[in-house]
C-alpha cells in the first residue's frame, strides 16, 4: 500500500497535532504547496471562464443593438440583490478565516456557516431568474420565443447568459461543498493558530468564483442603460 | 557496482502485488506505469488508423474504405494520437516518473491529484472512444464549425465531452508538475542547478495550465450549440466561425509545445550524458524553453491566414511565428556545441537524440516557410503541411520519447534493453520516417491537398513510397515493443547507474525505492558535472 501515511509533525506542540503528508518535510511546506496549487488551479478557472468571456465580447461587438434588446429582458434588481449577497458572503468568508487564524474555533465555524447561507440564497434568488426565464421562452432552444428582426442574436445572448451564469452556478455549489467540509473539520477542532491553511485556501476559491460575479453582473445586466 | 542488491531490494515494483496497490496508489512511479502502458495502447489504436490511411491512398481512386470511413479514419487519427498520446507521453510517464527524483522529493506535491489525473484521463478516453465506436467522428482533429457544429452528421456531441474531461487530466498534471518544482526541490537544488528535463517540463506545464482550460470551455461550446441550436459559432444566424478558430488554435498552437518541449528536455539529459560534457550554454538552454512557451501562446493566428482574418492580424502573427525559431535554433545550436569535443558514447538513446535534432530541424524549417503569409496561401491545407507537423510531432516528439524510454528503461524497471536490438530499430525508424514523410514535403508542394480520397494519378508514386514507408516505420515501432518487454525478464541487471549519468535520479538504486532515495539528498553542484573519465569506465 502506497497511501501517504500521516504521521505527526515533529515540530507540533499544540493541542491538536496536525498531519503532514508523507512527501513534505514539514507544515509549512505543505501550506505552501497548498497555497501555490490553489492559485495555479484558479489561473486556469481564469481560462476557462475567459473562453466564454471572449465569446461574449465578439458577440456582443457584432449584435449591440440585440444584447440592449436581450439585456431589457434581464432582471436587474434581482441580478443587484445576488450581487450584494455574494459580496457579503465573500466578507463573512474573510472574517471567517480571520477568525480561524485567530484560533476562535466557534466564531469562524459560524462565518463559514454564514457564508454557506449566503452562498445558499445566491443560488435560490438565480434559481427564482432562471425560472423566470424559463416561463417567459427566454431559454434558448426550439422553445425560444421573441419577435423581432434579431431574434436569434437575442437568443445567443440568452445561450451565453445561461452558460456563463451557469458554470458560475457550478462553481458555487463546488464551493458549498468544500465549505461544509471545512465546517466539520472546524468542528473536530482541526484547526489552530499554527494550522488553518484549508480554511484560507477554501477561502482563495471562494472569492475567485466571486469575483467572476463581479464580472458578469455589469456584462449580463448593466449594458441597456450605458449603451 | 553491486548487480545483487539492484533488482532484489525491495523497490517501487515488488512493494505489493495486488490490483488494489496499482490502482490505488499515489506513488508517482507507479502512476507513470499506469500511463505508459495507457498511452502505449493509444499509440497503437492511433498507429493502426494511419496504415489504414496509407493503405487506401496506395492506389488514386481508392479502393479499401467508403470516403466516408476514411474522413473518420483521419480525424480518429488525428484525436488518438494528438490528445491520448502526445499530450500526454513524456510528461505524463517520464515526467511523472522522473521529476520528483529529479528534484530529490519523496512524490510530487499532490499525489492523490496525480492518480485522480490518471483516472480523469481514463473516463475521458472511454468517453471519446465510445464515440469513435458508436458512429465516428468525421470533423478532423480541429472540429472547425460550422461543420461540427451543424452539418457532421457523426457523433460530435460525446466525443467533445471525452475531449472535455480529458483536458482536466492534463491541467491536474501541469499543475502538480509546477508546485513540484517550485516547492518540493531537495537542499541546495537552486533553480539554475535543475537538469533541462525539469526546465523543459516546468515551461510545459506552463503551456498545460494556460492553455488547455480554453480547449476545454470551446468543445463545451461547440457540444452545446450543437446540442441546443444556439448561434455563437454559426454564420447562418450570426454567429462566428474565425471566433471558433481562433479559440481552438490558443490552445491547439501551444499544444504543439506540450508536444516539443518535453522532447527537447529529453535529448538535453541524453545529450550531456553520452557525450559526458555539461550542456553547452546551460542557462540559455533553460530560458529558450520559458521562451517558447511564452512564443507559442502569440503565434495561433499563423494557422488561420486563409480564414478571412485580418491581414494585418496575419503580418503580426507571422512575425511572431518567426521569432519562436530563435529559441529553438539556440537549443539545437547548444546541443551541438555540447557535443562538439565531448566523449561520445553512441548508445541508442544518443541515436534517438540524433535523429531528434535532424528531423525537429527539418519539421522546423519547414515551418518557416509556412509562417510566411504569401508562401502559406500555396501550401496550406497541402500535404506539405502533413509532412510539416509529422517531422515535429513523430520526428520530433515520438523520437523524443524514444530516445527518453530507452534512456531511463534501466532506471524504471532495473534491467538493460538489447543493445543491438535497439540500436538496429532506431535505424529502421528513422529510414522508415523519413521515406514515409518526405515524399509528402514533394506532394503538398506539387498540389495534393491534405484530407483527400481521391488524388490525381500522377500523385501515385510519391504515395506509394510514403506507404512503403509507413510499413517500415511500422516494424520499426513493433520491434522495441517486443524487446522491451523481452527485457523485463531477460534483459542485463542495469545497476544504478549504467550510463554514468550525474543528476539525481540515477543516484539511487534502479528501480528506486518506493520513497526515491534513502534520505533527502544534499545537493551541491549544478546537474552535469562529471568526473573524470577513468572512474566510469573502470567497469
Amino acid at each position: 500500500m502506497s497511501f501517504p501515511h500521516w504521521r505527526k509533525s515533529t515540530v507540533s506542540d499544540h493541542a491538536h497535532p496536525t498531519p503532514v503528508a508523507h512527501q513534505f518535510d514539514d507544515r509549512e511546506q505543505q501550506t505552501e504547496v497548498g497555497r501555490l496549487g490553489m492559485w495555479l488551479f484558479l489561473a486556469t478557472e481564469i481560462l476557462f471562464f475567459g473562453g466564454l468571456f471572449t465569446a461574449y465580447l465578439v458577440m456582443r461587438w457584432k449584435w449591440p443593438e440585440a444584447f440592449a434588446v436581450a439585456n431589457s429582458k434581464m432582471d436587474v434588481t434581482l441580478g443587484a440583490i445576488n450581487t450584494a449577497v455574494l459580496l457579503t458572503s465573500s466578507l463573512t468568508m474573510a472574517l471567517g478565516v480571520r477568525a480561524a487564524q485567530l484560533g476562535r474555533g466557534k466564531g469562524s465555524f459560524a462565518l463559514i456557516i454564514a457564508t454557506m447561507v449566503f452562498g445558499l440564497a445566491f443560488l435560490g434568488i438565480k434559481a427564482v431568474e432562471y425560472a423566470r426565464k424559463f416561463q417567459e421562452g427566454l431559454f434558448p432552444g426550439p422553445g425560444f420565443v421573441f419577435e423581432g428582426a434579431t431574434g436569434r442574436q437575442v437568443e445567443t445572448f440568452f445561450s451565453l447568459y445561461f452558460m456563463m451564469t451557469g458554470l458560475h452556478a457550478l462553481h458555487m455549489v463546488v464551493g458549498i461543498g468544500i465549505l461544509t467540509v471545512i465546517a466539520a473539520m472546524i468542528r473536530r477542532g482541526r484547526f489552530s493558530p499554527d494550522y488553518y491553511a484549508p480554511v484560507e485556501i477554501s477561502g482563495l476559491y471562494w472569492h475567485f468564483v466571486d469575483i467572476i460575479w463581479i464580472f458578469l453582473f455589469p456584462l449580463l445586466y448593466l449594458i441597456h442603460p450605458h449603451l | 557496482m553491486s548487480h545483487e542488491t539492484a533488482v532484489e531490494g525491495t523497490n517501487y515494483l515488488n512493494n505489493g502485488y495486488s490490483l488494489r496497490s496499482w490502482f490505488l496508489t499515489t506513488d508517482h512511479k507507479r502512476i507513470a506505469i499506469l500511463y505508459l502502458f495507457t498511452i502505449v495502447l493509444f499509440f497503437f489504436v492511433g498507429g493502426s488508423f494511419a496504415v489504414l490511411m496509407r493503405l487506401e491512398l496506395m492506389s488514386p481512386q481508392g479502393t479499401l474504405v467508403q470516403a466516408e470511413t476514411y474522413n473518420k479514419l483521419f480525424t480518429m487519427h488525428g484525436i488518438v494520437m494528438i490528445f491520448f498520446f502526445l499530450i500526454p507521453s513524456i510528461p505524463a510517464v517520464l515526467g511523472n516518473f522522473l521529476i520528483p527524483m529529479m528534484v530529490g522529493a519523496r512524490d510530487l506535491a499532490f499525489p492523490r491529484l496525480n492518480l485522480l489525473s490518471w483516472y480523469v484521463f481514463v473516463a475521458g478516453a472511454s468517453v471519446t472512444l465510445f464515440a469513435l465506436v458508436t458512429g465516428g467522428l468525421d470533423t478532423g482533429w480541429t472540429f472547425y464549425t460550422p461543420f461540427s457544429t451543424s452539418y457532421s452528421n457523426t457523433r460530435v456531441v460525446p466525443a467533445m465531452v471525452g475531449i472535455f474531461i480529458t483536458g482536466f487530466s492534463s491541467i491536474l498534471t501541469g499543475l502538480n508538475f509546477i508546485v513540484t518544482v517550485h516547492k518540493m526541490r531537495a537542499p541546495g537544488l537552486t533553480w539554475f542547478r535543475l537538469p533541462l528535463f525539469v526546465w523543459s517540463l516546468y515551461a510545459t506545464s506552463l503551456v498545460m495550465v494556460l492553455a488547455t482550460p480554453v480547449l476545454a470551455i470551446t468543445v463545451a461550446m461547440v457540444a452545446f450549440e450543437r446540442a441546443t441550436g444556439i448561434g455563437i459559432f454559426n454564420p447562418a444566424i450570426g454567429g462566428d466561425p474565425l471566433l471558433f478558430q481562433h479559440l481552438f488554435w490558443f490552445y491547439s498552437h501551444p499544444a504543439v509545445y506540450i508536444m516539443i518541449l518535453p522532447a527537447m528536455g529529453v535529448v538535453s539529459e541524453v545529450i550531456a550524458t553520452f557525450s559526458r560534457k555539461e550542456v553547452f550554454g546551460y542557462r540559455f538552454v533553460a530560458a529558450a524553453s520559458l521562451a517558447i512557451a511564452v512564443y507559442g501562446f502569440l503565434v495561433w493566428g499563423h494557422h488561420m491566414f486563409v480564414s478571412g482574418q485580418s491581414v494585418y492580424a496575419g503580418l503580426v502573427f507571422s512575425i511572431l511565428s518567426y521569432l519562436v525559431a530563435i529559441p529553438s535554433a539556440v537549443k539545437v545550436f547548444n546541443w551541438t556545441a555540447t557535443l562538439y569535443k565531448g566523449q561520445i558514447w553512441f548508445q541508442t538513446p544518443l541515436l534517438y537524440a540524433f535523429g531528434f535534432i535532424g528531423l525537429f530541424t527539418i519539421g522546423g524549417l519547414t515551418g518557416l516557410f509556412l509562417a510566411a503569409m504569401a508562401v502559406d496561401v500555396h501550401l496550406t491545407d497541402t500535404y506539405f503541411i502533413v509532412a510539416h507537423f509529422h517531422y515535429i510531432m513523430v520526428g520530433g516528439a515520438v523520437m523524443g520519447f524514444m530516445a527518453g524510454i530507452h534512456y531511463w528503461w534501466p532506471k524504471i524497471t532495473g534491467r538493460l534493453y538489447p543493445e543491438g536490438w535497439a540500436k538496429f530499430s532506431a535505424l529502421v525508424l528513422f529510414v522508415g520516417f523519413n521515406l514515409t514523410f518526405f515524399p509528402q514535403f514533394l506532394l503538398g508542394y506539387l498540389g495534393m491537398p491534405r484530407r483527400y480520397y481521391h488524388y490525381p494519378p500522377e500523385f501515385q508514386v510519391l504515395n506509394v513510397l510514403s506507404t512503403a514507408g509507413a510499413s517500415i516505420l511500422g516494424v520499426g515501432y513493433l520491434i522495441p515493443l517486443i524487446y522491451l518487454l523481452w527485457s523485463l525478464k531477460r534483459g542485463k541487471v542495469a545497476g544504478a547507474n549504467p550510463w554514468g549519468a550525474t543528476t539525481l535520479e540515477w543516484q539511487t538504486a534502479s528501480p528506486p525505492i518506493t520513497q526515491n532515495f534513502p534520505t533527502t539528498p544534499v545537493v551541491t553542484s549544478g546537474s552535469y558535472e562529471f568526473p573524470a573519465l577513468e572512474e566510469v569506465h573502470s567497469e
